[in-house]
């Protein structure tokens, strides 16, 4: 058998080994075909209809999934706690906003077809030159990758020569997404300030408004969480996630075995930052604000959050987690609203004490058990039948 | 793998279920009343408040009997300060609970979160603060006050009543504060203050180290020339700035400091003894002699159980919100959006001053400005005091990109940004 | 003989007695009309009531200042009312009559004479002459103060007469500061040339703005004004130089006390973080539970005590410091070894302590009154004010600082502290109990977190998010200065205020913080563990 196994290519292996990452791409695939067809061809009466409130927020929760994803691939394989990667999902974002923004046109309320309404605002009078070019779909989605892929390969670059790691590590990465939400806070950096960016109309020509819309986004959503998905499994299954492991049990033995480190390392934080970039830009337009808040150091600790909640190092539990926690809030938020505070804290502490592996921690005692239930009630008949 | 099928349809099962849930029709005896102002995070301290000021209305209201023979039923939803979030919970509001009326949103990012969603699906929102004006949205109506019945008073005031000659604009750097700068910068000059008498300031949100900036005011005003500083700092950084000034030793009757978004609650957390004097331009003080503003202080003591709450400017802009809705309402017979926004055009309702406040057909209120000097107890001392009611001006006449535009969303305009150059209803590129 | 001088003198006191009643009744005539005055009449008639010789005007004048002079809607009778609470007694001026004040709604019944800025600057300078002459040293120097800015409110020769009379040389040079300014515009110029030697090296800004002024009406063409306009030069030039110095003392000293907030902030972390281990989210909401404490306390204690803000220092490290332990008891102590997992169990914690003072206290921020010693500023010269409060930080978290290096290095505590931090194990089979001591450990450090609250209860909001504002800046602090390092703290505490209040007066407030980020996230590039690094083998790991 393992020797069959090392023959085959990484996806195939991926497709016939690991069982809990087909179901979630089942569960995924399953998703984005049922919840557009329910929403789009029932009418609201009927009771198979999904409702674009949930469409929109079953979309948030995906592109919150792909970028727990992002951050167990660092965190969970490679051990790099990354407090600041809020910073890649907001850049990202902000590239696919200022998409939408060029596409408003001279639909803004002062009419102005170059400049953003912002821009008119406050009395700017050409197009800051790092808006140029995003006007152009291809262009911007190249940004989307690009600018957080840049970022992480600088910051990459500088920090694992330098051989930081643990909590200093952490501690830098949360003070370059503070850094970066200070300096979108200012006005003067063209990026609307504290209002973000916002009142988009459409995204390729499509009207943003309208259902059609909105269900291709949760396709496209879900399409790139499975290709997340996909990418961080066969990375982490390939020898490369091997020796990612390695550095993240021992990194100086890892070192001392004559692996390059820090490749490995800045390898998979520019892949991560990417993928956060993607869910970024897909979030952007679901929820129709961009604003400097997704760089709050805050952000970035929650979707350690979810990771650690879904279950640290499994790929398919980080999106586990990041639904469960966020459906989490949107609930209490909604049903307890002067209590969620205390329920979310609450189940972050249980869930440290409890579930150390997290959520899907859970799962293989139960299982266990079902076996030996399953087992003795087999004796018991077997029993009986003598 | 008979179990793997098992969990994937209990999955789906279970997500079907919910947005059935969801999608389910709500039961029509009651008028449901949306309220959408954070509970926690950083908005909390402001906008907790303006919660229970509605949830107070609805009480009150319910206990006259409701509308059209409906009690009403207030949801509360939490933003948590969120401002994506903000967008999510006005869809849940209006898609999931069906309610008939927001009342919510403090900080202009979540406003405009909020417009596109609430003009989707033709929701209905009172926004109860002052803002930087620059919008008028058909499902929305503003019932804070707009630049022109708040900053503009308050500088005229300061020029004419008090003799400045020389000032600092200081605000918080988002879009509130650079408008209203501006705007005033552009109205200074209009009145021939030289440009090297004017020092603008901008700080982040939640700025608490104000040494540097406190002592430039300092220099700044110590150049022979009556001088002011116009405050839009906002929210907390409000407690540190003026414990700064105090600790500086900057007093109202040197460099009086007037502010736009400091009222009764922002200065019960500190103590004012240092401060009487400094300014602040609002719609509504506490201290407004009127009855009905008596009445509404005890009825909010005894609705809070504490007797020391203050009531504020944002308090007052709910309040009339509210009754002018529930009016609007039984006027129209129905709590149908089309139909209340048709009964809210000219509607009048008692304001808590002792006047009255008239919905304007560009979504802004007439409202009367009143500035007020900060006293030793944290209340504000009428100074001075508008003639009579201010038409709210949702484009301002100082900018050169809105002067064209009005707001009329009555016919035969039915616009919200309508270029009166053009003569065309938005999205056209101004006549210059 | 004598019974004709007695009868004088009596006729003299008694006609004196006369003009002082006669006074009080114009006095209370002229205050009557107050309440019905504008504000352009109200400034006419406190002129008017200066003038008198009244002996009661001063206090009449002082409750109008402090905006406690009410007069009563059905008879116009004047009361002083510092606060309207129910179970005061108020006392009218002029008659013999008090209240017993049994409700808020009888404020109803009463109308304040209000005053604006413009009649609040009319009292004090008209006080200010009162007090002059009178008054206390320090009363008659801030009332010499008060006259720099209008020095045309006085005339000459009483100005003379008083500075002949005055005791005190320091109060007697301001007031020849404001003789000088007088002078300054005389017609004869020795007089304007003797004046502006006066002027010399003062650094009032008043007297700055006196000389740009005179210097604008000297013309330096004119050779009988040129030698008049080079000294107004000359003068101007030393005091901008001097001026100059004053800005960078202040900028370090603002920079220090920014720099005693951060330590202040940052020296509980040190421990729980630094020495522990634990990525403690919930340190912040411990500075809160301080600064809480210290508004509870000075609601315990009798209403404008100067001393609430001493006691709160041991409360807040009690009650921080306890729940601290409970913390550590509860959940951290489950977790050691894992300081990423304690990461994500202390922000659920500081959640739920956001929302249990939310939930307790109410949102909105709450008040806490800053002492009488610690208001206002000290002068160190007539350009250069400093704040008390400032300086009192400073001290304060230096004493914490050292106080603490002193529990860590000198006690028995604190070398089973380090000893069991360093080696756990070891530690135990030594007879240490280990378990005690991180709890006690923790609760140090929350304790310390919790005084940082009473300190910063004095600067800034006493409200829920309170800790959020500073965790961010204490993290940075701790690894700046190296992990594990008191000494690190302090130092990287103390550069980055002062890099921060160097570089804000250039490159603005959001800049220079962004500035510094940049540059801590370069610098751990170049020292990975920060300023003070730890050496030795518990580095790794």
């Amino acid at each position: 058998m393992p020797v069959q196994a090392t023959h085959m290519g990484p996806i195939t292996r991926l497709l016939t080994q690991d069982k809990n990452g087909r179901r979630l791409l089942l569960v995924i695939a399953v998703l984005a075909i049922v919840v557009p067809f329910c929403n789009l061809l029932f009418p609201a009466e009927s009771v198979l209809h999904i409702s674009t409130y949930t469409m929109t927020l079953l979309g948030k929760y995906l592109c919150y999934a792909l970028l727990a994803i992002a951050v167990d691939l660092i965190w969970g394989y490679c051990g790099i706690l990354s407090l600041g990667h809020g910073a890649f999902f907001a850049l990202g974002g902000y590239a696919m906003g200022m998409y939408l923004m060029r596409q408003v046109g001279d639909r803004g309320v002062y009419g102005n077809p170059e400049l953003p309404d912002f821009m008119v605002f406050l009395n700017w009078q050409e197009l800051p030159w790092y808006w140029l070019g995003f006007d152009s779909f291809a262009f911007s989605m190249l940004m989307v990758l690009l600018v957080p892929g840049t970022l992480a390969f600088v910051f990459g670059a500088l920090a694992f020569r330098s051989r930081v790691s643990g909590v200093y590590l952490s501690i830098i990465t949360q003070a370059m997404t503070y850094a970066l939400m200070l300096a979108f806070f200012r006005n003067d950096m063209g990026f609307g300030g504290n209002n973000g960016l916002t009142d988009f109309k459409d995204i390729l020509g499509f009207d943003l408004q309208s259902d059609g819309t909105r269900a291709g986004l949760f396709i496209a959503s879900a399409l790139a969480l499975m290709l997340g998905y996909v990418i961080s499994r066969v990375i982490t299954a390939s020898k490369l996630g091997r020796v990612l492991v390695a550095i993240r049990d021992s990194e100086s033995r890892a070192r001392f075995l004559g692996y390059r480190v820090e490749h490995y390392k800045l390898f998979v934080f520019v892949v991560s930052a990417m993928l956060a970039g993607v869910a970024g830009a897909l979030y952007v337009p679901q929820v129709g604000i961009i604003n400097p808040s997704e760089f709050a150091p805050i952000f970035s600790i929650e979707i350690i959050i979810w990771v650690a909640v879904g279950g640290r190092g499994s790929l398919y539990g980080a999106v586990i987690g990041a639904v469960l926690v966020n459906y989490a809030k949107t609930w209490f938020t909604g049903a307890f609203a002067e209590l969620w505070l205390f329920l979310l804290g609450g189940l972050f502490v249980l869930t440290t004490l409890y579930l150390p592996r997290g959520v899907i921690g859970l799962w293989p005692p139960l299982q266990q058990r079902w076996h030996r239930y399953r087992q003795q009630r087999d004796l018991v008949h077997q029993e009986d039948c003598l | 793998m008979k179990k793997a099928v098992l969990t994937r349809a209990s999955k789906l099962f279970a997500v079907t279920t919910l947005a059935a849930g969801i999608s389910l029709a709500n039961a029509e005896d009651t008028i449901k009343v949306g309220v959408l102002h954070s509970l926690s995070g950083t908005m909390a301290i402001s906008e907790t408040t303006l919660k229970d000021t509605v949830l107070m209305m609805v009480a009150e209201q319910n206990k006259k009997g409701g509308l059209l023979g409906k009690k009403l039923e207030p949801v509360v939803v939490d933003p948590a300060s969120n401002w994506p979030l903000f967008a999510e919970k006005t869809r849940e509001l209006l898609a999931k609970e069906g309610v008939d009326v927001i009342f919510g949103c403090w900080t202009s990012v979540s406003r405009k979160s909020v417009l596109p969603v609430i003009e989707e699906l033709n929701g209905l929102l009172f926004y109860p603060v002052q803002y930087e004006g620059e919008e008028s949205s058909r499902n929305v109506f503003y019932t804070g006050a707009a630049p022109n019945q708040q900053a503009i008073p308050a500088v005229d005031y300061l020029m004419k009543e008090v003799g400045v000659k020389r000032w600092v604009l200081a605000g918080t750097d988002y879009v509130y504060p650079r408008t209203t700068n501006k705007i005033l910068e552009s109205y200074l000059k209009s009145k021939g203050v030289d440009a090297a008498d004017i020092m603008v300031n901008y700080t982040p949100f939640g700025h608490s180290d104000w040494q540097t900036i406190v002592s430039d005011i300092k220099g700044f005003g110590s150049a022979g020339k009556k001088t002011a500083v116009v405050s839009t700092v906002n929210g907390d950084a409000n407690v540190p700035f003026y414990k700064e000034l105090a600790n500086q030793g900057i007093s109202a009757e040197d460099i009086p400091v007037v502010a736009f978004s400091v009222g009764e609650e922002e200065l019960s957390g500190f103590d004012t003894s240092p401060l009487v004097g400094h300014l602040a331009a609002w719609n509504y003080f506490q201290s407004a002699d009127a009855d009905i503003n008596y009445d509404f202080i005890d009825q909010w003591h005894a609705y809070t159980g504490d007797d020391s709450r203050v009531t504020n400017d944002p308090m007052e802009a709910t309040y009339i919100g509210f009754s002018m809705w529930a009016k609007a309402v039984e006027k129209a017979g129905s709590a149908d959006v089309d139909k209340v926004r048709q009964a809210m055009y000219g509607m009048t309702v008692p304001n808590l001053t002792g006047g009255m406040a008239t919905m304007n057909a560009n979504h802004h209120l007439s409202k009367p400005v009143l500035i007020g000097e900060i006293q030793a107890d944290g209340q504000f001392d009428i100074v001075w005091q508008t003639d009579g009611e201010i038409k709210g001006d949702a484009w301002t006449d100082f900018l050169p990109e809105s002067k064209n535009i009005v707001a009329d969303w009555t016919a035969p305009i039915n616009c919200g940004n309508y270029n009166i150059v053009s003569k065309t209803c938005g999205s056209a590129v101004a006549a210059e | 003989m004598r019974i004709f001088v007695l009868f004088c003198l009596a006729c003299c006191s008694w006609s004196a007695q006369a003009q002082l009643a006669e006074a009080d009744l114009t006095l209370q005539r002229l205050a009557q009309q107050l309440a019905v005055a504008s504000y352009d009449e109200k400034s006419a008639l406190i002129s008017q009531m200066a003038q008198l010789p009244a002996e009661r005007k001063k206090p009449l004048l002082e409750a109008l200042a402090s905006n406690s002079l009410y007069s009563r809607e059905s008879d116009q009778r004047l009361f002083v009312i510092e606060r309207f609470k129910p179970g005061e007694r108020i006392q009218a001026f002029f008659y013999d009559e008090s209240l017993l004040i049994e409700s808020r709604r009888q404020k109803r019944d009463f109308d304040k004479i209000g005053i604006n800025n413009a009649i609040r600057r009319t009292l004090s300078s008209e006080l200010a002459l009162m007090e002059v002459s009178s008054g206390s040293d320090q009363q008659r120097r801030l009332a010499a103060e008060q006259l720099l800015k209008s020095p045309q409110d006085i005339d000459a020769s009483r100005l003379q007469a008083l500075i002949a009379q005055e005791s005190s040389p320091a109060v007697a040079e301001v007031l020849g500061l404001v003789a000088a300014l007088q002078q300054l515009t005389s017609a004869d110029s020795s007089q304007r040339l003797a004046a502006i030697k006066t002027l010399q090296r003062s650094l009032y800004p008043q007297v700055r703005v006196a000389l740009v002024q005179h210097q604008g009406r000297l013309d330096a063409s004119n050779p009988l004004q040129a030698g008049e306009y080079q000294l107004v030069q000359k003068t101007l030039a030393s005091i901008d130089q001097l001026q100059q110095l004053n800005g960078y003392a202040r900028d370090l000293y603002f920079g220090l006390s920014l720099g005693a907030v951060l330590l202040l902030a940052a020296i509980g972390l040190a421990i729980t973080f630094g020495v522990m281990g634990v990525i403690n989210m919930a340190h912040g909401e411990m500075i809160m539970l301080g600064a809480y404490t210290t508004y509870l306390v000075q609601q315990l204690m009798p209403a404008g005590s100067e001393v609430s803000l001493l006691v709160a220092i041991p409360a807040a490290f009690l009650v921080s410091g306890l729940v601290g332990v409970v913390i550590e008891r509860s959940v951290i102590r489950h977790l050691y070894g894992r300081p990423l997992e304690t990461l994500l169990a202390t922000f659920g914690i500081s959640l739920i302590l956001q929302q249990a003072v939310r939930s307790i206290f109410g949102p909105l921020n709450r008040e806490v009154a800053t002492p009488e010693w610690m208001a206002g500023t000290f002068m160190l010269n007539p350009g250069l004010e400093l704040t008390w409060n400032r300086l009192y930080i400073i001290i304060f978290s230096l004493l914490v600082l050292v106080l603490l290096a002193w529990v860590m290095k000198r006690t028995l505590f604190g070398l089973q502290m380090r000893a069991v931090t360093m080696n756990r194990p070891m530690a135990s089979s030594m007879g240490i109990r280990s378990g005690w001591v991180d709890a006690l450990t923790f609760g140090l450090g929350s304790g310390i977190a919790g005084i940082a609250g009473v300190a910063l209860s004095q600067l800034t909001n006493v409200g829920p998010n309170l800790g959020q504002a500073y965790i961010i800046d204490s993290f940075m602090v701790v690894v700046f200065g190296g992990v594990g390092n008191l000494w690190g703290t302090l130092v990287a505490a103390m550069s980055l205020g002062v890099a921060n209040k160097v570089i804000e007066p250039f490159a603005g407030a959001v800049l220079a913080k962004i500035l510094l980020l940049v540059f801590i996230i370069l610098f751990i590039q170049k020292r990975p563990r920060g300023l003070f690094a730890l050496k030795g083998r518990a580095v790794e790991g």
